[in-house]
């Protein structure tokens, strides 16, 4: 048996979704930027595909701009709201610690430009708060930027309150929605959002397309510059088969939201559960305000790299926030932002469903991954010294 | 990443896992905030290694290059194991991907800080320069 458990880093695409995808292959190759009829015919698929994104988020179709993914989206949401600030000398930008590093990276560089960015603490739980985000902003604050929902523990933020404080504050904000677009229910006007940046391989479309919303009369600046594609704000001619797929898949899985949510939810809780019964382990985030489909542990005295792959020889793919696996010595912002010490950091386990996982497969977790633990404990030093006393355990 | 058969090998199937109570030498090396902590245990009669267990909180490779050396020094004298050096370990494992390559610098320091506390507990007369100093090191702090 294999077992995929690992959706944040990427979904399997949808049947709907391939299906969308071949006629722009052969038949509807069109360059929609072309005059004549075989291009227009492109043209009005792609603004099909457009409206179908907008309907799913609240918004206009004009709102939309079609990016290569998540992470360009991100870029230049925060690079246009910098340059919106700069020119009314507004240089104060708010996030928060454990953003994607399609964020925090943008902010290092915004920096280094001159900006003041003020990374919020996160609470031990993975949440931030309303109140912490209006205590932070000042006069000159330019763009609140903060996730939707959190790529490793999953923690889901009050983004509506967010919202309305920024909306009665005058400043602009942006959700890296990435996580939760498709899987929780997105109304980009309802909840206040400025700007939102989704992806479409996190719920079943294709990789390298994604997409930025971002409200009328925010004035965008260009990450690629050439030809007047997405309003002049994204130029390079428009990949229609994967805009087609992503634009299927979203319809799709907003569809299918409420079904998913139940279905996936009582797996999420059934590994919970299970996992909680391993000793001197704890979840990480928060088990209320939670994506559908996240379980996030650290094991103590155990390295999570070896426990990947062990996991792997035993069918579970799955995902982990070590040092090892980062080609860095430290481990996962993430964990540290949450004030996870280094020693238990290192040994976390990301799993993550989608509503293709079965109640077998999470069977199958809950036997294989207790077994793991304990056999990477039995040759750990650390472990030793934890259960002969000499050394105190973090997670009790 | 990908790692060798051997590496997967050795990490799989680890040799000479476990402790050795009484051990006539005991080193480890490494920290817990960087991620990797290897323990090798001595026993050691008429200058030879006749016995050596290991234990490793770490990564895949960190186990293989534990789990490798300790066949490398087993049956072999107190200097021969002084004189492994990563470099062999790193061929005896078919290569590490370099951001690995700590791994058996911890392998070829653990032992030798095993081989120091043998020498420290016999009053066995060395020189200092050849041993690890763990506890002024910030290697670990500094990748």
């Amino acid at each position: 048996m294999r077992v995929y458990a690992d959706n944040a880093a990427t979904t399997r695409m949808s049947d709907v979704a391939i299906k969308a995808m071949l006629p722009y292959m052969s038949e509807v190759y069109g360059n929609p930027s072309s005059l004549h009829s075989v291009g227009q015919e492109a043209k009005e698929h792609l603004d099909e595909a457009r409206k179908i994104m907008a309907e799913n988020l609240g918004c206009e179709p004009f709102e939309i701009i079609f990016t290569s993914g998540g992470s360009e989206a991100d870029n230049q949401a925060i690079v246009s709201a910098a340059a919106i600030g700069a020119r009314k000398n507004k240089k104060h930008i708010i996030s928060t610690a454990f953003e994607h590093h399609a964020v925090l990276h943008t902010l290092k560089k915004l920096e280094r430009q001159g900006y003041e960015i003020e990374l919020l603490d996160v609470h031990e739980n993975g949440m931030v708060t309303a109140e912490q985000v209006k205590d932070a902003i000042r006069e000159d604050t330019c763009l609140v930027t903060i996730m939707y929902a959190n790529n490793e523990i999953g923690s889901v933020m009050p983004i509506e309150e967010i919202g309305a404080v920024c909306k009665e504050k005058g400043v602009l904000f942006h959700t890296d929605a990435v996580q939760a677009a498709g899987h929780i229910k997105i109304n980009v006007k309802e909840q206040n959002i400025d700007m939102l940046s989704l992806s479409a391989h996190k719920f079943h479309g294709p990789k390298g397309i994604g997409a930025l919303y971002v409200r009328r009369g925010i004035m965008l600046t260009n990450i690629i510059e050439g030809g007047a594609q997405e309003r002049g704000k994204r130029a390079g001619t428009e990949n229609i088969p994967a805009i087609m797929g992503m634009a299927a898949a979203f319809a799709d899985a907003c569809s299918k939201i409420d079904e998913h949510t139940e279905k996936v939810q009582k797996m999420r809780d059934r590994l919970i559960e299970g996992l909680s019964g391993v000793p001197h382990s704890v979840l990480n985030g928060d088990k209320e305000h939670r994506l559908a489909g996240n379980v996030h542990f650290c094991f103590e005295g155990i390295e999570g790299e070896a426990l990947l792959l062990l996991l792997d020889m035993h069918g579970v793919c799955a995902s982990s926030g070590s040092a090892c696996t980062s080609g860095s010595l430290d481990p996962s912002h993430v964990l540290m932002a949450i004030g996870r010490p280094h020693d238990i950091a290192h040994g976390s386990l990301r799993l993550s469903l989608s509503a293709e996982n079965t109640e077998e497969e999470i069977d199958h977790i809950l036997t294989v991954v207790p077994k793991v633990v304990e056999q990477l404990r039995n040759m750990s030093p650390v472990w030793r010294d934890l259960q002969e006393g000499r050394r105190e355990y973090v997670i009790q | 990443m990908l790692y060798s058969k051997t590496v997967m090998d050795h990490f799989t199937n680890p040799r000479n896992v476990g402790c050795i109570e009484n051990a006539d030498g005991v080193g480890e090396v490494g920290n817990v905030k960087c991620g990797d902590i290897m323990k090798i245990y001595l026993v050691i009669e008429d200058n030879i290694i006749k016995d050596v267990k290991f234990e490793t909180f770490g990564c895949g490779s960190a186990i293989a290059a534990s789990s490798i050396s300790t066949e490398m020094i087993m049956g072999k004298t107190v200097e021969e194991a002084l004189a492994l050096s990563n470099k062999e370990v790193v061929e005896a494992l078919g290569g590490l991907p370099a951001p690995k390559i700590h791994c058996s610098v911890l392998a070829e320091e653990a032992i030798k800080a095993a081989i120091k506390d043998y020498y420290d507990k016999n009053g066995i007369e060395y020189d200092k320069a050849l041993f690890p100093d763990c506890a002024n090191c910030d290697h670990c702090d500094h990748h």
